[in-house]
């Protein structure tokens, strides 16, 4: 019976999240209106899939172990690689959309093939290094088919007519939580399988791994290609979501703002990423917009200053989440069990809780 | 016989995994008491809980008359108290001469250098040598060196004369040997010779539990012990 | 030939920079085996509080005293915020590397957004003496004195560091703790007072380094110490962690690679180029070319 109230409570809220549009919910201050209108649901369709992709960073990171600082090109392939395809090749929709896919596979697979030859901080560097050139590749406007700082816009000819236009807005809502879901429970399948329990082993002992003859070098290649080709299916719908390309999705700070929002909602507890994501950009917008109104004009510098930039506050949080509740929101519900590895740090459990024992049986 | 060192209920994690499991014993405050196992038991691991170089949890007591807890210090908290440690494999700093290397270990306001070059007359000539490009046997001295520069209530050694040639074994022996007159220590060796003229206690490890704790004469008078704890046959006659 | 030397000039005055940034970093990570993002906003602050002492004591060019002070009000911010950084932060999450990592991150991104609200994000530009305004005639090339100023400045921090390095305990407790950390502690040597230490000497670098990409770029800009992070991460990782000579020597192959590459080949390529020749290096040898295998 137990083992059936997490789906359920998943299947539930997706039901309400689907619901939302046709209900008549207002958060003031928190939503620019009710959820029936446009500019709700456009700011929460691009919250679920900032949530999505933070989950795929999780998967990386909490799941496997693995520090990445170059996540957001897989996202960026996903972003720049669907508006090229349709754009710049004229691909109709559905091929643009596989080859994109295609494309975001390949890329990780090679990088993370790469990479994975070193670990810890040398992975980090790696990995940015990476992503940095695909920046430099955007910014610079190699090729001139990027757009360099300016990015991309989606012309109206490329898109199939149940994404246009303000009143089909909803649309892209309901595909942002299609996407949402799908990448959520692709990853929670892939953590409770056998190869997702072995990846949560890789994190904790990999000798132990090693002593029962399994390759972690080939299990943190298949996260990272898993990682990698979802946040390039989230790259397409915030794509679509967002109606253009920009430059800013391929920049290191991108990854960065990913990490924050997983440590923000708890390392390891997939919900709790999803969450990190949501409060996150909800946090980035809504701050944005009060920096920008006149109520906060009128305070002093002192406090003006420091609450005129959503960076700031969020950066802040984040360093007091990391001091002193180090498991995230997630932790504050959840147990933490402490284990010092050699003077390294401290991840939460994961959920559900894998031991290499539970690999004794496997081939 | 008051103990210097008392160690209880030790439990120590390397990566997660338990090495060691409820390690107890004492080391006498005169005296060598010498950590023996076979390969892989938690030796080595004993000594880096014991100075707090490992994760541990249990009681080690420092000092005479029940003596200080230290089980939950930090490192150079520990080492400041008077315990010297020349670790496996020496450590020493290879991109450091052999003077630095000495003058980093100094903790007293008068170091004994006399003692150390009298022990160790090679080291001052070396002294601007990078201590990278020393053989095995000069790195294990500035290894003893670093430790007999300053006035230490324990010395814990772990495994001296490991892959050194056998005059430099003796070498190494008669400087441990002297420094034992003054000062109680905790020496881990596989060398059964060097035990056996050195020790006067034993503790006996295997699979990270102590399986025996004795006199040094005891056990090395026994043979089918000795053979059924350690899998070596050792006469105490031979030259150490 | 006068391209090749103008260009072998500026090339040194980028890597100036980059090594005020990287020696730092490398110490830091060397040391204490954090990577950490907020070295960029060291530089930053640096900058900008060197350009605020200009603008208040001067007004359009600045005379060599005045600059030595923004230099050395730059110098100080830097190594007080790093001080703070590492005293309230840092510090109570020993033992916790990838807690230390997670938190200068935070910190990089907050003390940046913390400066574009104080200062707005467009760049200003910073008094300076007159004379780097010129040029000086060298084997043909008209060389911005400017890139003299730069190399200056690292060739004496440079002096500095090896000196403090050698010659004095902290050193000597930093020399060694790069190599092995634990034998450090287990010598009975506290060596945390040495984090403090190389935090504060990474910011001071980094916050010299600030006034001096102020002056080579010509402005300050939020955004101008993340730009050179990259950058110095790369020289890091190149010269080898913890290696004050290794930073040096990768700053300037980096820098000459980059301008060269970036003249002769396509502009941005050597930018490209550089940061795949990090990918390059950390795969084949993951301690650099100077490092110390951790």
């Amino acid at each position: 019976m137990r083992r059936l109230i997490r789906p359920a409570i998943a299947i539930a809220i997706t039901v309400l999240l689907a619901l939302l549009p046709e209900l008549t919910i207002s958060i003031p201050g928190v939503l620019p209106g009710p959820t029936y209108t446009v500019g709700t649901q456009q700011l929460l369709a691009l919250c679920l899939l900032v949530g999505a992709l933070a989950v795929t960073y999780d998967l990386l990171f909490g799941l496997t172990g693995l520090l990445s600082f170059g996540h957001a090109l897989y996202f960026a392939v996903g972003v720049y690689g669907f508006a090229i395809a349709l754009q710049v090749w004229h691909l109709a929709f559905l091929p643009a959309a596989l080859a994109t896919f295609g494309i975001g596979v390949a890329a990780a697979a090679v990088v993370g093939a790469i990479s994975l030859r070193v670990e810890g901080i040398s992975f980090a560097m790696v990995t940015l290094a990476f992503a940095q050139a695909g920046s430099l590749f955007v910014y610079r406007n190699f090729g001139g088919f990027t757009g360099g700082d300016e990015g991309l816009g989606l012309a109206r000819a490329d898109l199939p007519s149940s994404l246009l236009g303000v009143a089909n807005t909803v649309n892209l809502y309901w595909l942002a939580l299609a996407v949402a879901v799908l990448v959520y429970a692709a990853i929670a399948w892939l953590a409770r399988s056998r190869a997702g329990r072995v990846m949560a082993a890789v994190r904790e002992n990999e000798l132990r791994v090693q002593v029962i003859g399994l390759r972690p070098y080939l299990v943190r290649w298949i996260a990272f290609v898993a990682a990698g080709s979802l946040a390039t299916l989230v790259g397409m719908a915030y794509l679509l979501v967002q109606g253009g390309a920009s430059p800013q999705v391929t920049t290191s700070s991108f990854t960065l703002s990913l990490l924050v929002m997983v440590v923000l909602g708890g390392v390891g507890a997939r919900w709790g990423a999803l969450v990190g994501g949501i409060v996150y950009t909800l946090l980035d917008q809504r701050l944005t917009v009060l920096a920008a109104s006149s109520r906060v004009d009128s305070f002093p510098a002192v406090l003006r200053v420091p609450l005129s930039q959503p960076l700031f506050i969020l950066g802040t949080l984040f360093v007091l989440v990391v001091l002193f509740l180090p498991g995230g929101l997630a932790g504050v519900s959840q147990r933490l069990r402490r284990q010092h590895e050699d003077g390294r740090s401290v991840l939460p459990d994961p959920d559900p809780e894998p031991t290499v024992s539970s690999l004794e049986g496997v081939g | 016989m008051s103990s210097i060192l008392s160690v209880r209920g030790l439990d120590a994690f390397i990566g997660g995994q338990q090495i060691l499991h409820g390690v107890g014993f004492d080391v006498g405050g005169t005296g060598v008491a010498a950590l023996l196992g076979r390969n892989g038991v938690g030796k080595t691991t004993t000594a880096k809980a014991i100075l707090g170089l490992v994760r541990r949890h249990g009681e080690v007591r420092l000092g005479d008359g029940g003596g200080r807890r230290i089980d939950s210090e930090l490192t150079h908290r520990i080492v400041g108290r008077g315990v010297g440690y020349v670790p496996e494999d020496r450590e020493v700093f290879g991109r450091l001469t052999v003077a630095e290397n000495l003058e980093l270990a100094v903790r007293d306001t008068r170091p004994n250098y006399e003692l150390v070059y009298g022990l160790f007359p090679e080291l001052a000539a070396r002294a601007k040598q990078l201590a990278g490009t020393l053989s095995g046997g000069q790195q294990q001295m500035v290894a003893l060196a670093r430790v007999l520069l300053n006035e230490n209530r324990l010395l814990i050694v772990d495994e001296p004369t490991k892959g050194l040639a056998p005059l430099v074994v003796t070498e190494v022996a008669d400087a441990l040997a002297a420094a034992a007159q003054t000062v109680p220590m905790l020496l881990i060796e596989q060398n059964l010779a060097v035990v056996s003229r050195l020790a006067r206690d034993v503790v006996v490890m295997a699979e990270g539990r102590v399986v025996h704790t004795g006199r040094a004469a005891d056990l090395f008078a026994d043979q089918d012990r000795l053979q059924q704890l350690l899998g070596v046959h050792q006469t105490a006659e031979a030259k150490a | 030939m006068s391209a090749v030397v103008l260009l072998l000039i500026t090339a040194l005055g980028l890597g100036a920079l980059y090594f005020l940034v990287a020696s730092g970093l490398s110490l830091i990570y060397g040391l204490m085996r954090v990577l950490n993002f907020a070295h960029g906003a060291f530089l930053t602050i640096g900058g900008y509080l060197g350009y605020t002492a200009g603008e208040h004591l001067t007004h359009g060019s600045a005379s060599w005293p005045a600059f030595a002070l923004m230099l050395l009000i730059g110098a100080a911010s830097g190594a007080v915020f790093a001080l703070l950084v590492e005293v309230l932060l840092i510090r109570r999450l020993y033992q916790r590397e990838i807690e230390q990592v997670l938190v200068t991150v935070g910190v990089g991104l907050a003390a940046v957004a913390l400066v574009n609200g104080a200062w707005g994000s467009d760049s200003r530009s910073l008094p300076v003496p007159a004379w780097t305004s010129r040029t000086t005639d060298v084997l043909g090339a008209r060389v911005p004195n400017d890139q003299f100023v730069c190399i200056a400045a690292a060739v004496l921090v440079l002096a500095a560091l090896l000196t403090m390095l050698h010659r004095t305990r902290y050193g000597l407790i930093i020399r060694a703790g790069v190599e092995n950390r634990a034998m450090v502690t287990a010598l009975g040597i506290d060596v945390r007072r040495a984090f403090t230490a190389v935090f504060v000497i990474g910011g001071a670098a980094a916050g010299l380094g600030g006034v001096l990409a102020a002056l080579y770029n010509s402005s300050v800009s939020p955004g101008m110490g993340d730009a050179l992070l990259i950058y110095a991460f790369i020289v890091v990782v190149i010269g080898g962690l913890g290696s004050i000579v290794g930073s040096l020597a990768a700053a300037v192959v980096v820098a000459v690679l980059q301008q060269f590459t970036n003249y002769y080949a396509v502009s941005g390529l050597g930018d490209f180029m550089v940061v795949l020749l990090l990918a390059a290096v950390l795969l084949v040898r993951p301690t650099g070319l100077f490092g110390r295998a951790s």
